[in-house]
């Protein structure tokens, strides 16, 4: 790792995907270039850099955050999934189901980070409200424009979840 | 028989480099070819004589079709599985579609223009075909028994009403077959059984697993990760730079070329690092400003030319209108911006890269690295979608610079800001019309030119004798090129608001207009499909109105209908209805998403897409200051498919666009009185 002039790679140690996974890097470096370069997890995606497109979402302690804006010194030593690790070797997440089932996508790239957005707004609530849904997916960018099968998605996933619980 | 079905043609021209390809196994398979085709190519491009292989059947039952067409997002990958499963009564997801990959697949012009559907369809449906009937003439062979007793299912050729069935690769072992398309007739679209239902994604659970490998997810043993030195503004020149900084940092490559000053490094961050350390000096180019935009693109109006019969016809006219349109110059966005990587081994190139071109971008390695064919392969991935906006190869060609002086592979993704920047836009554009109509609302002239945007779209589809259109080049200050429907959005909203208002000096209904002068029976279908399903012929909520927009373009027809009000000194769609015709339906689900998806992408350049510039550069260049359509925007929609069986299968991934802003704004005149003629639509504050 380069920073100016300075060398300056450090030993870290993340909990991601159910295991603990060490990496060297700058702990000043954005979490999606270590995810997608040093660990080669490239199902998250860079879209934007500045947080406004939502591709790069990866779950934080459970919650959606962008990984192009966090530092992966902020993140060691704290819980991670990526789209990765949503699914058991078996089976797919309900949420993935669910937009399997709805085709909520079309090229696709949008839609990891909208899944795993979707898994963490239903973690907080299980029957989203349409304005619960709006605050979490509203800043998750759709090129192709898929947003009405996105809705229909998410609340598909909001059953899947139900009936298994 | 086990006489191989060679085709003479086929034999002395092919069989070489079939086999030097590995098309043809020793243990034996059936491979379906033909020429490319001149409706596949350019006329003065040699490769359009090329025969390739379409269709391959091997000893293990695999089969596998070849198109130079990419997945982007429209869903062909399905859409063609569906179609070549119909001809072989297989499962579509048992197939395997190899697209875009230059050293397996038969040259293609690129993916744009709704030409995959028309066009690359029935050659590979046809090779379905001839593959098809060579099983059976071969299971016939087999077991002495006429073929017109065989049929295919599950894989296998069965035995109508007897006990014998053989899988397809235990059929085709030990033989080498070669099959011509078109030496069979395909199933008809009344017919379908495989196509013309919804099928899932072929690779839909790659996606939302994450597995799916993008252009800017390739990776190769020993990978670079490259950045290139932008000048601050289109047309600079570097005077000077310094590489010695960057080179003295750990594993970097620095390179300069002329203009071209690129840096390869262990990481991304180490890339940019190495950049931040050139000091580059830049003699800028003069500034176009955006205040003279429109005079430069249309230096005088040219509507009033009044050319062939025009004048004529207006001189008959009761009524007559002129009105002028802009566009603005728009961004695609694709999501996943322009990404490569490149490899050099033993003197050949090979890129795997996002592109709708990827021939293209093959030629465009061959000349800037002075390779032969056989030198370049490019292969694209499914990319992160492209809406036109990836014809070209800027990142292929940097990737490759990079890994050429570096030794190894490097891989090169842009950033927004870059894609912004550095891509090109929609065209912006200025369309005057001008027309004439008798007091029943006969259109007895019209007239529309386009300067800038492009001629895509400009020819009206109704029945009019006297009319006159023209496409005018225009020095563009942005660099500009190719967008979803290309100038089709810029024409429909010029023509289909402007009989708005003839209709309006006419004291006619909108729609009544419109059908008066439709005698294409297609056109009226859609217009009365869109309106019933809109509820037309109701009065409107007060503050509300009504518009409607039609038209035909890429060999299909569609009509918007969108309900719009003012609310809190914004435009509001309350909904949208749209009617489409495209033929047989191969996959209604697709198409579906396909125009909801349209919906969404044409209310950012109804409503609010826009790039501006100064300095040479755009001045609203990451998506913080660019908008684009969010969660929030959608609105209520409805849509009919006339799915016509009885039609040929075209396109459906572009015109869905064209009528939904002159909809909008038509809509916007019922409800306010307000009479919008740019692009995006904005309220006067």
């Amino acid at each position: 790792m380069v920073d100016g002039e300075n060398v300056v790679a450090t030993r870290l140690v993340l909990h991601l995907n159910g295991r603990e996974t060490a990496c060297e890097a700058a702990p000043d470096r954005p979490l999606l270039g270590v995810l997608r370069e040093a660990l080669q997890l490239t199902g998250t995606k860079y879209g934007c850099g500045e947080g406004q497109c939502g591709a790069c979402t990866v779950l934080l302690d459970g919650r959606a955050v962008r990984s192009c804006t966090l530092t992966v010194g902020e993140v060691a030593g704290r819980t991670l999934t990526t789209i990765e690790g949503l699914a058991s070797a078996e089976a797919l997440h309900p949420v993935q189901q669910a937009f399997l089932d709805t085709e909520a996508l079309q090229c696709g790239y949008c839609t990891a980070g909208m899944i795993l957005a979707t898994v963490a707004l239903l973690q907080e609530h299980p029957q989203p409200t349409e304005a619960q849904i709006l605050e979490a997916l509203d800043s998750h960018l759709c090129r192709c424009g898929t947003y009405h099968r996105i809705l229909r998605a998410v609340r598909r996933a909001a059953e899947l979840l139900g009936a298994a619980r | 028989m086990t006489e191989d079905l060679l085709h003479e043609a086929c034999d002395a021209l092919y069989l070489p480099s079939l086999r030097r390809r590995g098309f043809l196994q020793a243990a034996g398979g059936l491979a379906v070819l033909c020429a490319v085709g001149p409706a596949l190519g350019q006329a003065d491009d040699p490769r359009r004589a090329e025969v390739g292989t379409w269709l391959r059947i091997d000893h293990d039952g695999s089969i596998t079709v070849y198109s130079g067409k990419i997945e982007c997002g429209q869903n062909i990958r399905t859409t063609l599985a569906q179609i070549v499963a119909e001809e072989l009564a297989v499962d579509p997801t048992s197939l395997t579609l190899v697209l875009g990959d230059t050293d397996l697949v038969p040259w293609d012009a690129g993916t744009f223009g709704s030409q995959t559907t028309p066009r690359m369809m029935p050659i590979l449906r046809d090779a379905a075909a001839a593959a098809r009937a060579a099983l059976l003439d071969l299971a016939a062979a087999r077991w002495q028994v006429p073929a017109t007793g065989l049929r295919l299912a599950a894989g296998q050729v069965r035995e109508v009403g007897g006990p014998r069935q053989i899988g397809l690769g235990e059929l085709v072992a030990g033989h080498q077959l070669l099959r011509r398309v078109g030496q069979a007739p395909a199933t008809a679209p009344s017919d379908w059984r495989v196509a013309g239902q919804p099928q899932r994604k072929a690779n839909g659970r790659d996606i939302v697993t994450g597995q799916q490998r993008y252009p800017s997810d390739i990776v190769r043993p020993g990978l670079l990760y490259g950045a290139v030195l932008r000048p601050p503004g289109w047309g600079a020149e570097l005077t000077a730079v310094d590489l010695a900084p960057a080179q003295a940092l750990p594993g970097v490559t620095a390179v300069r070329q002329g203009n071209f000053v690129g840096v390869a490094a262990p990481d991304s961050a180490a890339a940019a690092a190495a950049l931040a350390a050139l000091r580059p000096h830049w003699r800028p180019a003069a500034a176009a400003r955006e205040a003279e935009l429109w005079a430069t693109l249309r230096p005088a109006p040219a509507a009033t030319l009044q050319r062939n019969n025009v004048a004529a016809g207006l001189a008959q006219a009761a009524v007559t209108a002129a009105s002028s349109y802009r566009v603005a110059y728009i961004a695609h966005v694709p999501l996943e911006p322009r990404a490569a990587v490149a490899e050099w081994s033993d003197g050949k190139l090979t890129v795997w890269t996002g592109t709708q071109r990827p021939f293209g971008v093959q030629q465009e390695l061959q000349q800037a690295f002075g390779l032969t064919t056989a030198q370049v392969r490019v292969i694209q991935p499914d990319v992160g979608s492209g809406y036109g906006g990836k014809h070209t190869g800027e990142a292929a060609l940097e990737a490759a610079r990079l890994a050429q002086a570096a030794g190894r592979p490097v891989k090169v993704c842009w950033t927004r800001e870059e894609e912004f920047q550095w891509a090109y836009a929609r065209p912006a554009g200025v369309i005057d019309v001008l027309s004439g109509a008798a007091a029943d609302g006969r259109l007895v002239a019209f007239e529309q030119h386009n300067h800038n945007s492009g001629p895509a779209g400009l020819k009206p589809p109704y029945a009019i004798e006297a009319q006159h259109t023209e496409f005018h080049r225009a020095d563009s200050p942005l660099r500009q090129g190719s967008y979803r429907g290309l100038a089709g959005c810029a024409n429909f909203f010029a023509r289909e608001s402007h009989l708005d208002e003839l209709a309006h000096a006419l004291r006619l209904d909108p729609l009544a207009l419109r059908l008066r002068n439709t005698t294409d029976g297609r056109l009226r279908g859609v217009l009365e499909a869109a309106a019933e399903r809109f509820g037309w012929a109701q009065t409107p909520p007060a503050g509300h109105g009504y518009g409607i927009a039609c038209g035909y373009e890429k060999l299909s027809w569609v009509a918007t209908c969108a309900e719009v009000t003012v609310r809190d000194g914004r435009i509001v769609v309350e909904r949208l209805v749209t009617a489409f015709d495209c033929g047989a339906v191969i996959n209604p689900d697709t198409v579906r998403n396909q125009i909801q998806g349209m919906h969404v992408q044409a209310l950012g350049g109804a409503l609010f897409e826009a790039l501006h510039f100064a300095d040479q550069q755009i001045t609203n260049r990451w998506l913080s200051q660019y908008r684009v359509p969010r969660l929030r925007d959608i609105v209520p929609e409805e849509i009919v498919l006339l799915d016509r069986r009885d039609q040929p299968s075209v396109g459906a991934g572009e015109t869905p666009l064209m009528a939904v802003a002159p909809a909008i704004a038509n809509a916007l005149f019922r409800a306010t009185g307000q009479r919008l003629r740019d692009l995006p639509l904005r309220l006067p504050q």
